[in-house]
This record gives structure tokens, sequence and C-alpha cells, in this order.
């Protein structure tokens, strides 16, 4: 493994003590373990800085009156919130855990490329910032939505050629470069690193579900780019590729943008159910009920994700039999994810059950995303669609699976390997609190878009009719309180990485290859490669999960 | 155990050290060429998607070629066409040469396929400046210039790999151990050319 050695990098220390130091987070670091901190503290940053355009949004929706902020600056916050959180939070924060867990839980060295990693790491700083610095430019930043559809977008009021909306199409296509480097890495790796008597069916289910999450970047994305790079000469150049007053046509955009942006929901949710998978049979101690299906269907969902996405579009004069198409195929998406939920029922069900926070944020996300589900079915359907289109009906059910499942899987995740990462052990009376906030605010926040949606009231709007008020202010209130709800969050994890009590290499006495090595993990990883020789989550089993590592 | 059994033992450890060693290295070179493909998989749905786009406008706009344009001239592309796909086996046979260890035989041949390359993109430049209609000229001229300006791009890329590759044949030591960069440069130049055959047929074989 000469290719992992970074002569010029302080991670080459051999003492301990050097190995702890934080400087190595802000160097230009191979090290995957320090790549995957990286992404995931980058991307918390601007979880929160989009997280406060949400709540002076919920702040704008308290009264019906447009009174705290101007129309266009509620325009741009809604735009930025959801750009912002996807691609500044969710992707980056996913590809640090691929990075983190892939490597130790497939029994590699480091990642296939870890000069490519950091470099696509150091692409999530720039681009983040220049959506930020874009509030900074005449006529502020793009303000047509996350979905840029023209032909608002291509508007370009100021008439400058360095817009909002130029910065948008630019920072979003460098987000889809760091990507494309990300999954290209992480499925070289997880098909050609794996250790000693690592089968495909001894894998843990999270790298199963990256490999199938990151396999749907790299058909996805390239349509994403292409539609941009079409805005982009629409915007900046003169052509009119959308334009249908020149022989354009809009509706393609909408197909090349959803083409890669709803496959890209099973992108974030698809390392959520890995998590999932692995969190429960922890906590329950029980085998992962049904492992191969599950597995399994991982793949499948990656196949259907990429026949599905003219259900955005019921709406956009899509032809009739397409509707019934995508309906059938939508439809068919809770067949895969339906078999997961048995599974985790069935593993929970019977269990042993330790309610430590890492269990309470799965259990929460699992009741969050069978509500998500339940509420998708009825979207997939036209007729409830036609209805509910562009209402927050739709802004609830997506805010149910993003935040309800997607967040709180992850949470649930940094608290289940925190441990692993950091060396030290949270603490458990602010993780509960934390995840209480956490539950009850999304449910206020989000519970009462549904009934906002039936009766009608349309997202992106700055004020409404004075009907919707009493569900609105509920809203708000279950906004501000998950705002709070990252308090405790944050003071938990900076105190205890600082001065937490040592945790031991397995707190949770779990089983996995990454629970085999100290924490945090050496360089290396492993100081000889293992010999797996078991399935992965032999809970009650005694039988030893590897040849030669105990 | 005598002294000989125990110097055999020894010379087989070492093989099989040598043997992992080189696994390895056979492996990251094996990394590379995997990862460089599904590059170059996930980078033809870019092109993939301009083509669906192109049919899509092709046969849904009513206007199909701006005012005063007649349609597309084919002979020289033709001309260019074959050109750039008998630059693939060109730049297969350099390969050979370096296969066999002979790197006059591929710097010669390498610098042909260079040379056909950058022929391709004069030959490119020269249409462009007699076209009577830009890039603003509707979806026409839209996609025609995005089409193969895009293309043009990658064969640009392709020429500068190979500048790189040609550099490299002269430090020493650099095509010692396998000769990564060339295999992938070499498979880039034949994607662009796959590439530009479907987009030749789509632009100018089908008006």
């Amino acid at each position: 493994m000469t290719q992992i050695a970074p002569k010029k990098l302080p991670i080459e220390a051999d003492s301990h003590e050097e190995l702890l130091s934080w400087r190595r987070y802000f160097s230009f670091s191979t090290d995957h373990k320090v790549i995957g901190i990286q992404y995931i503290v980058t991307a918390f940053f601007f979880y929160l800085v989009a997280g406060i355009f949400a709540m002076i949004m919920r702040g704008e929706l308290i009264t019906p009156e447009p009174d705290l902020v101007d129309r266009t600056v509620y325009n741009a916050l809604f735009t930025m919130h959801g750009t912002i959180m996807l691609f500044g939070w969710m992707f980056p924060v996913l590809a640090g855990f691929a990075n983190y867990l892939v490597p130790i839980m497939i029994g590699a060295r480091d990642m296939a490329f870890p000069r490519l990693n950091a470099v696509a790491f150091w692409m999530v700083p720039v681009f983040g910032i220049m959506f930020i610095l874009s509030f900074l430019v005449p006529g502020g930043p793009a303000q047509a939505g996350w979905w840029s559809y023209p032909p608002v977008s291509v508007q370009n009021p100021t008439g400058q050629w360095l817009n909002g909306e130029f910065i948008w199409l630019l920072a979003v296509t460098i987000s889809g470069v760091s990507s494309i480097m990300g999954a290209v890495n992480i499925v070289t790796t997880i098909l050609r690193m794996r250790c000693p008597g690592m089968s495909w069916f001894k894998m843990p289910v999270f790298v199963w579900t990256v490999l199938a999450a990151q396999i749907i970047q790299l058909f996805g994305l390239p349509a994403l780019t292409a539609g941009a790079v079409m805005l982009l000469c629409d915007l900046s150049f003169g052509t009119t590729f959308f334009d249908p007053s020149q022989g354009g046509n809009p509706v393609l955009f909408q197909h090349f943008f959803w083409f890669y942006s709803h496959p890209a929901v099973y992108v974030m949710i698809l390392p959520v159910f890995g998590i999932f998978s692995e969190v429960f049979p922890v906590y329950a101690r029980k085998p992962l009920f049904g492992y191969k299906v599950v597995a399994v269907s991982s793949l499948i969902i990656t196949g259907l994700s990429a026949v599905v996405w003219v259900h955005h579009m019921f709406a956009s004069g899509t032809p009739g039999w397409m509707r019934m198409l995508f309906m059938f195929s939508t439809m068919l998406i809770s067949v895969p994810t339906g078999i997961k939920v048995f599974a985790w029922v069935g593993t929970i069900w019977g269990g042993k059950i330790r309610l430590d926070t890492p269990m309470l944020f799965a259990l929460g996300g699992l009741i969050n995303f069978v509500f998500s589900g339940i509420t998708g079915i009825m979207l997939s359907s036209v007729p409830i669609d036609i209805h509910v289109n562009n209402t927050y009906f739709v802004v609830g059910h997506f805010h149910y699976v993003i935040y309800g499942a997607i967040v709180f899987g992850l949470y649930g995740g940094i608290y289940h390997w925190f441990p692993k990462m950091t060396g030290k052990m949270y603490y458990e009376g602010l993780g509960k609190l934390h995840f209480w906030l956490t539950f009850i605010g999304t449910t206020l926040n989000f519970l009462p878009m549904h009934p906002l949606g039936l009766m009608g009231m349309p997202r992106r709007v700055a004020s409404y009719d004075p009907e919707f008020a009493f569900w609105n202010v509920l809203a708000s209130i279950g906004a501000f309180l998950l705002g709070m709800s990252t308090v405790p969050f944050l003071i938990n994890m900076v105190s205890s990485w600082i001065a937490g009590k040592k945790a031991g290499d397995n707190p949770w006495r779990a089983i996995g290859l990454e629970w085999l090595l100290s924490s945090p993990p050496d360089v290396e990883n492993f100081e000889e490669l293992p010999i797996v020789i078991a399935e992965p989550y032999g809970y009650g089993k005694s039988e030893p999960l590897t040849e030669n590592m105990g | 155990m005598t002294s000989i059994d125990r110097a055999l033992d020894q010379e087989q450890l070492e093989q099989s050290k040598q043997a992992t060693a080189q696994e390895n290295e056979h492996d990251e070179a094996g990394n590379s060429m995997f990862g460089f493909v599904i590059f170059l998989l996930s980078e033809s749905v870019i092109f993939l998607s301009f083509f669906a786009g192109f049919i899509v406008y092709k046969t849904t706009t009513s206007d199909w070629l701006p005012p005063g344009v007649e349609g597309l001239e084919v002979r020289e592309p033709a001309i260019n066409t074959v050109i750039l796909v008998s630059s693939s086996f060109v730049i297969y046979i350099a390969e050979r040469y370096l296969h066999d260890k002979n790197l006059w035989g591929f710097r010669f041949f390498w610098l042909l396929t260079m040379a056909m390359g950058s022929y391709f993109l004069y030959g490119q430049a020269v249409e462009w400046q007699s076209l009577k209609f830009g890039f603003s000229s509707g979806v026409f001229g839209g996609t025609f210039y995005l089409l193969t300006g895009f293309h043009g791009l990658h064969v640009f890329t392709g020429i500068l790999l190979q500048g790189i590759m040609l550099i490299r044949s002269f430090l020493s030591d650099n095509y010692e151990n396998g000769q990564f960069g060339v295999e992938a440069t070499s498979l880039f130049w034949h994607f662009v050319d796959v590439i530009w055959i479907i987009l030749f047929v789509l632009i100018y074989v089908w008006q």
C-alpha cells in the first residue's frame, strides 16, 4: 500500500498523541478517516446555515402578512435553503459516512484513490461558500427554487453576467464533479478493495446501500450536469434551449433535472437504510432479519429509481399514458422499501432492546419513514398528486423523508460511531434530550404541513390567507424547537470529544470489523488484513467474525 | 530441518513476499483502470442526455432550420470522421509497440494519432467559420454547437493527455511497471471516437 503513505502529512506521526491532533483536520490529508470527519463537520456547518434560513422563513410565516423579509429575499431564502441543505449538507455528510466507514467495514487500509478523495472533499467548502457569497452579488442569489426551472431561472433581472443564478449553476456543477469523484472512488473501493473472505454476502448492509447509492450518482448526476450546462448557455450565452418562443422546450429541463434529482433522494436515503440496518441489530441484540433480502433490495431500489422521475411532472403537460406508467413504477418502489421496513421490525421484534440515543434516533427515523412512505404512495397516485401539486402537502411529505427519516438516521449514525471516531463517549442524557427535542420539533414542524396542503396552501409564498394561520403557527414553533435541538447536540459533541470519558474499542458490544479496531483506528486501520469467515450481525451466535482478529 | 531446507524455505518466503508486492502494484493499476472505466461510463451519460435532447428537439420543433440555412455540408465532416476513426487504429498500433517495448515505434504512432486529432480539430474550426448560423440561432444552432463543441473539448483533452504521455515516454523508467496512463488515454480516445460516430450520424446523416 505505497499509495496511502502521504509523506508530507502529520498523520505519519507515530505517537498516539499526535494522531489525535486537531491540526490534521485542517490539512490536505489523504486518510479516509480524517476526510470522513472533515466531510461530516463541514457539512454540519452548512446544515446550520441552511437551518437558519429555514427559521427566518418560518419566522416570516408565523403571521399571514409578509412582514419580516422582502418577498425577493424570501424567494432567495427558500432557494438557498433547499440548495444548501441538499448539496452542502446531505451529499457531503453521506460522503463523510461512506468515507469513514466503508474501508473499515470491508477490511481495507484506505480508499482506492486517497488523493482524489481529498480533492473531492476540498471542493465542498468551495461550492458551499459560493452559495453563501451569492447573497452579495447585485440582485441577490438564485431565486428560482432549488429545482431552478426555466423560464423563471433565466430571467436575470439585473442583466449582469455575474448573477445569483450563474453562481448557483457553477456551484452545482462543482458539487457534481466532487460527487462523481467520490462515486468513482467509493464504487472502486467496494468492488476491488475487500479483504480476504469478504464476499458479497459477508458485507454489512451499510456497504451495500452505499454501493447502491453511489451507482445512482454515476448514472444520474451527468444528466443534471447536461441540463445545467444548457441552462447556463440559455442564461449567459443567448441560446434558446428552454425558451418556447424560440422553439425551445422548458419541460426538457424538468426531465434532465428530475432524472437525477428524484434518484438523488435514494442517494440520500439508501445509506440511512444502511445505518438503520447497522443500528437495530446492535441495540436489539439480534441478527438482522432477512439480511440477504435487505441487501439485494438496495440494488433493486437503484434500478427502479431510474424509471420514476416523471412523477414530479404529472402537472407539466405529461401525456396520460406516461402518467400511468410512472404512477405504476413509483408505486413499485414501495415493495423493496417495504421489505426493509418489515425486516427492521422483524429485527426489533422480541429483541433485548436497549434505548440508547442511537437506537432512539433509529426508531424515531423508522416511524417517520413509514409515515412519509404512506404520504408518498398517496402522492404517486395521479389524481391526488394533481390535487395537492405545489402545496404544503408535498413540502410536508419530503421533509418527513429528508428530515424525519434521513436526518434522524444521520444523528443516530453519528451517536453510534462517535465512540469509534473519537475514542470518547458522548453524554447519554444530553443525547436523549437532543432526541426528544428533535422528535417533538419534527412532528410539530412538518405534520401541520399536511393539513395545510390539503386545505390548498401553496408552497413558496411569503404571505397567505389568515385561515391557514393556526397550522402555520404550530409549524413555526416546531421549526424553532428544531433549531434549539442542535444546541444540546453541539454541546454534547464538542465537550465529550474534548473531555469525555474513554469509550473503549467496542462500547456497544457490536459485531463488525470496525469494532475490532482501536478507537480511533490507526492510520492504516488494520495491522494485518482480516480474513472474514462469518456473515455480519452474528448476535447470539458466539462465532468469531474473522480468523485472525479475535 | 537441514540448513538447505531452511534456505529453501527462506527463498520461498521471499518469493511469496515479492509476489504479494507485485500483486499490490498490479492491483493499484487495476484500480485506476477500473475507476477510469466507471468514470467514462458516467461521462457517457452527459452525451446521452445531449443526444436525447437533440432527438426531442429535432422531432418536435416546427421550424428546425434557421432562416437562410439549407442544411449542413456533409463532405468535409465525412473526411474528418474518417481521419478521427482511423486514428483509433493508429493509437492501437502505438500501444502494441509500447507493449513490445519498442519506444520509438510507440512515439511515432502516438505522435501520428496526435496529428490526426489535431487535424480533426482544425477541420472542425474551418467548418465552424464557414457556417451561416451561430450558437444562438434557435435550438438548431444551439444543439449543433453544443454537441460538436462539447465533443471537441473532449478531443482537445485527449490530445493534451497524449502530449503528457509522450513527454513521459522520454523520462526514464516511466513505462517499466505497466503503463496505466497510456492505456487510459487510449481508451479515452476510443470513447471520443465512438461518441463522434453517433454524433455524426445524428447531426449530419439524419437531416
